[in-house]
């Protein structure tokens, strides 16, 4: 008579598998349900009507669509890669630091700890085209006349945008890699000196393969957020200058919450899902095979 | 002689080149900050003013608008505080109780499909707050728990739980496994000996994990701003808002709140600064 008891971890890991599915799993389920049917936010009716694949047809015919979702993936390209590359730039620059370097790094931090939403207000403060910080300078110091329409013309607004991302995300991968300079053993990299190694061909040879899983670790944290973007766009431009900004986040927040179809935002959420999650997939991937290459299996 | 010369004046190159560099990249960092800093004690006039006034006047009169009760345009600036405040540390008391125990069992047990778990669990936190606002929107609204703390707090504690679970289980792995044994053969159960002997050791990391939890949900805007209504739930992102009318901006009073919202979050990312590093990494490399 003895009833089969379960397993330790498992009912350790029993209140997080329940939160996440009472929140998350079952709200998503739901709106995979949503997602084909016609469900307005005002006709509570429509939620039984089923459309069959009707709204991811509509999606995928949709040219505000597609445009959207390349403009996510540009995006998210520029901004990644950027990041990375400044935050591997400054980490180099303040490794070599002597003096004063933990009072740097804590400088350095500083981005990370704003809310994105602030970032975004903070931003459309200093590139507003008549108060701001930037037009200020820039007609003070006289490289231009008229003040330049930063976030009114679509490919300034762009490019204000990335600005923000950028300046929010960079320090990310500068604490991280870091962090990485930091462990490096010095052995190999005397060695390499001794044997007639350039700089340059030590940082390819060394630095660089022994940074790699700190720079996915770094790349993996940030692919579970990349959707933050979201919070800046919507306070600096909420998508416009007439959808030039416009991704596939705020695309969705649109349908709706202000156009209150909820079956079609459902329908785009998931495809943003499905991009999240194959960019945290890849970079997970990326991460533990270069852990394998670095004997770091625990 | 002249080839030590040179070489003496390209390393001191070097070295102004680094320099110059580094205060670049740190101006960069720290000057948007510091502009909000500085125009929260400017007074409106002077931040309208075209052309620009380059020599700062100092004024508290945002400040005091916005701790004077109502606040400047009726912002209540005080119940948004208290509404962030109540909301992030509760939800961060239970994401971490129950992140904690799973990264426990992810770092203590072997078990099959563990690696799965993990990933699953981790690709939950991938889904982006805007896709899962729209059906926690609905599903909320059904239940009624919108425009409440509770149904925030419930939706940060699924939020922060993923990434809790990953960074204690790197600094649960980080302690030797011989020490709850010891406890255990020394007549403790395993319950003691974790909240006795392993507990005490982690307990820097598990702040940091705490630390780094709270300012998820203190930060958080695109949930928040759908599943809060009124004064009764809306936190302080949510309020920023308030400042914003159709066309014009209350800057200043904007950001006197932006400091508001900076200095707790400033204030704990110094204390644990260091252990968010290392258990970011170990977390991630030893996983």
């Amino acid at each position: 008579m003895t009833r089969r008891r379960l397993p330790e971890w498992f009912l350790l890991l029993l209140p997080a598998i329940i939160v996440i599915a009472a929140v998350v799993l079952i709200p998503l389920i739901f709106s995979f349900y949503s997602s084909f049917t016609p469900y307005k936010l005002t006709r509570p009716s429509t939620l039984w009507k089923w459309v069959g694949t009707y709204n991811y047809e509509k999606i995928l015919s949709d040219v505000k669509f597609w445009a959207a979702f390349g403009r996510t993936i540009l995006f998210l390209t520029i901004a990644l890669n950027l990041e990375l590359m400044l935050g591997l730039g400054i980490a180099l620059l303040v490794n070599k630091v002597t003096w004063g370097q933990r009072g740097i790094r804590t400088m350095l931090m500083f981005p990370m700890m704003f809310s994105p939403i602030l970032v975004g207000f903070q931003f459309k403060f200093i590139f507003n085209d008549n108060i701001g910080l930037v037009n200020n300078i820039i007609q003070s110091v006289g490289f231009a006349d008229v003040a330049l329409p930063w976030l009114v013309d679509g490919k300034l607004a762009m490019f204000s945008i990335l600005f923000a991302e950028i300046w929010m995300s960079t320090s990310v991968f500068a604490i991280l890699i870091l962090a990485g300079l930091f462990a490096i053993p010095r052995d190999p990299l005397e060695a390499a000196k001794v044997d007639g190694c350039t700089p340059w061909q030590s940082f390819r040879h060394i630095t660089l393969p022994f940074l790699m899983p700190f720079i996915f670790i770094a790349m993996t944290i940030r692919s579970l957020d990349v959707a933050r973007a979201y919070d800046i766009v919507q306070i600096m431009t909420g998508g416009g200058p007439a959808r030039r900004t416009e991704l596939l986040w705020t695309l969705m927040s649109r349908t709706g919450y202000v156009d209150a179809r909820m079956g079609l935002a459902n329908a785009m959420g998931y495809v943003s899902i499905l991009l999240s999650i194959l960019f945290t997939i890849y970079f997970f991937h990326k991460l533990s095979a270069a852990r394998a290459e670095l004997g770091m299996t625990g | 002689m002249d080839l030590t010369l040179s070489h003496r004046n390209r390393k001191r190159g070097l070295k102004a080149l680094h320099f110059t560099a580094l205060f670049l990249v740190m101006s960069v960092i720290c000057i948007p900050g510091l502009w909000i800093v500085l125009n929260s004690f400017r007074p409106t006039i002077e931040i309208m003013a075209k052309p620009p006034i380059w020599s700062p006047s100092f004024t508290l009169d945002h400040y005091r608008a916005m701790f004077g009760g109502a606040g400047e345009g009726g912002v209540p600036v005080f119940k948004y505080f208290r509404n962030s405040m109540i909301i992030s540390i509760t939800s961060t008391a239970i994401a971490m109780l129950i992140g904690m125990s799973g990264g426990y069992a992810f770092a203590r047990y072997r078990f099959k499909g563990k690696n799965g778990y993990f990933v699953g669990l981790m690709l939950f936190r991938a889904v982006p707050g805007v896709a899962l606002s729209l059906p926690l929107f609905i599903v909320f609204a059904r239940v009624g728990i919108i425009d409440t703390h509770f149904g925030l707090i419930l939706a940060y504690v699924a939020m922060n739980v993923p990434f809790t679970v990953w960074l204690t289980d790197g600094f649960f792995r980080q302690i030797p496994k011989e020490l709850h044994e010891a406890a255990e053969i020394d007549g403790c159960t395993r319950w003691q000996a974790f909240w006795r002997v392993e507990f005490p050791v982690a307990r820097s990391g598990v702040a940091s994990a705490a630390i780094f939890a709270f300012l998820t949900s203190w930060n958080e805007f695109a949930l928040a701003s759908q599943l809060t209504r009124s004064v009764n739930s809306k936190t302080m992102p949510v309020g920023l808002l308030d400042f914003t009318a159709e066309f014009t901006i209350n800057w200043g009073g904007m950001c006197a709140l932006a400091v508001l919202m900076i200095i707790p979050a400033l204030v704990l990312t110094f204390l644990v600064q260091k252990h968010l590093i290392a258990g970011l990494t170990f977390g991630g490399v030893k996983g």
